[in-house]
């Protein structure tokens, strides 16, 4: 526990201006702020001022768990604003199972990494409670529900596919944030495959060329992993996340 | 970098496309991924070849090399096992013509799966092992090929096996960032498959508890699925109102040590 505050400390003080300026295009999450940080001109020194105002996700292992649990917050406001619409109500009763046991995994994801982070540091590291607008989403339709669980399962495989190699597992609890990614990154890939075939059933949609891609000039089969700009940038664009943070410290490599 | 050298070789379209059987274009692959092993150093191997093994075996560091390689040895014996499953699948005719598309578009995975360790491995790689699916040489007899009911059943099994054999890898590959990645890649979608199989025997496409709907010679599949404790922190009992304890456990999937897969795939492998 200690080691992770004392490293998150480290990997703060290390950071550099050019760590800033490679995550600047996705740093700012969240449709409340629309400016960046301010940037020091000092480049020995840390490489921005931070606002006290925003809250950022932190720096190493502390960093990818909270950036987890932004996502996991994501999917589980999205699926608790499903069971109150439209769609959900009408659905047969197989679709009202996978819709229902979506929103329990990922209400069970995203409480489970409050207390776990809340267990290895203060209370003020923690990613706050997020504010979503999902004013965009048609909640009596099946194919714009289906259609958003869809973007939000196939980014969670991505997204966790991703920050395996950020988890730094020199650090004491590092393999056991490992295997945690592994183990839910399945789980969500489970859910991409179940919500993609009732999109198109009996198709190859459930893992489609649509969404993955070759390896080594190898056939399609393989999920993606996008590091956490892409992510963020792509959650950006969702519009769906209104309290701001930032993601200023998260690991590179 | 010399990886993107081993990327380059294996784009060439001509060897990957090469007029002829699939099963020569394995061959072809196989060939290809032998003759760049030792350019492949990204891969964190090439110190290990089988040409230096033994010379290197009593050097520090050597240990966790080799079990790279017995780690990727170990994910391309299971992918031989079910591209040769969904392959003689196809072949048999047992497939419900409905259901096609998805077992050609999970064929068309396992394939892409194995070219691509074999590449990784080089020299190393293992030659596939024989296989026998009436599972014989775990003592049962199996008739997947005639009797749709059980391929579906073994599909669903090799999947969630895969699954769990992957994740319980991911440790021994932390040191590289690059394999871990791959695996990552393949893991996930072998959770995919496993879903979407799952699904179609009429099951949930996650595991709930340890539940095991395969012959009971394959409950080892399914055995600490119904883990309640992650990180440390004991959720029984904490979501009574998302699930309960069964969703607890259908939200965290479960690894399975190399030893636990070895004696699942045991079962439908001769030598």
């Amino acid at each position: 526990m200690k080691k992770l505050k004392q490293n998150n400390l480290q990997t703060l003080i290390n950071n550099d201006r050019r760590r800033f300026l490679k995550l600047s295009g996705a740093a700012i999450v969240g449709s409340g702020l629309l400016f960046m940080t301010g940037c020091s001109d000092d480049d020995d020194g840390p490489g921005f001022e931070p606002n006290p105002d925003v809250f950022d996700l932190g720096s190493g292992n502390l960093g990818i768990l909270n950036y987890a649990y932004a996502l996991e917050q994501l999917e589980a406001a999205f699926y608790t604003r499903v069971l109150d619409g439209g769609y959900y109500a009408g659905a047969n009763a197989n679709e009202k199972q996978i819709m229902l046991d979506l929103y329990n995994h990922e209400v069970i994801h995203r409480e489970f990494f409050k207390t776990a982070i809340s267990s290895v540091v203060d209370a003020s590291q923690v990613l706050p409670t997020l504010e979503f607008d999902f004013s965009s989403v048609n909640f009596d339709d099946r194919a714009s529900v289906l259609g958003i669980s869809k973007v939000l399962e196939d980014t969670g495989v991505s997204a966790y596919n991703g920050a395996g190699q950020l988890i730094n597992v020199g650090d004491a609890a590092g393999l056991t944030y490992l295997g945690l990614a592994g183990k839910i990154v399945s789980v969500e890939a489970r859910h991409a495959s179940a919500i993609r075939d009732l999109l198109n059933p009996g198709s190859m949609d459930f893992a489609g060329d649509d969404i993955l891609v070759g390896l080594g000039g190898t056939q399609k089969a393989y999920d993606k992993a996008q590091l956490p700009p892409e992510i963020l940038a792509a959650v950006i664009a969702t519009g769906f996340v209104v309290t701001p943070f930032t993601a200023n410290n998260l690991p590179t490599e | 970098m010399n990886f993107i050298k081993i990327l380059d070789i294996l784009s060439n379209k001509d060897l990957l496309n090469e007029k002829g059987s699939r099963r020569d274009s394995f061959q072809q692959f196989k060939t290809v991924g032998k003759g760049v092993a030792l350019a492949s150093i990204p891969f964190g191997l090439a110190a290990t070849s089988s040409k230096t093994k033994a010379a290197t075996t009593t050097m520090a560091g050597a240990a966790f090399q080799a079990s790279n390689i017995d780690v990727l040895n170990f994910a391309l014996t299971l992918e031989y096992l079910e591209q040769e499953f969904y392959q003689l699948g196809l072949d048999s005719g047992v497939i419900d013509p409905a259901d096609q598309t998805v077992f050609s578009t999970i064929s068309k995975h396992e394939d892409s799966h194995v070219q691509f360790l074999l590449a990784a491995l080089g020299d190393d790689a293992i030659d596939k092992p024989n296989f026998d699916f009436t599972g014989t040489p775990g003592g049962l007899s199996l008739d997947p090929f005639n009797d749709y009911p059980t391929f579906m059943a073994l599909a669903q099994g090799f999947e969630d096996t895969g699954v769990r054999a992957y994740k319980g890898q991911a440790g021994a590959l932390a040191n590289d960032n690059t394999l871990l990645t791959y695996a990552l890649q393949i893991h996930s979608v072998e959770a995919r498959h496993a879903s979407q199989v799952r699904r179609m025997r009429g099951e949930k496409g996650w595991i709930t508890r340890n539940n095991n709907t395969l012959p009971d010679a394959f409950s080892g599949i399914y055995a600490g699925e119904q883990n309640l404790i992650q990180g440390g922190v004991d959720l029984a009992g904490l979501f009574g109102s998302a699930g309960g304890d069964n969703a607890v456990t259908e939200a965290f999937d479960e690894p399975l040590t190399m030893a636990e897969v070895n004696a699942i795939a045991g079962v439908f492998i001769v030598s």
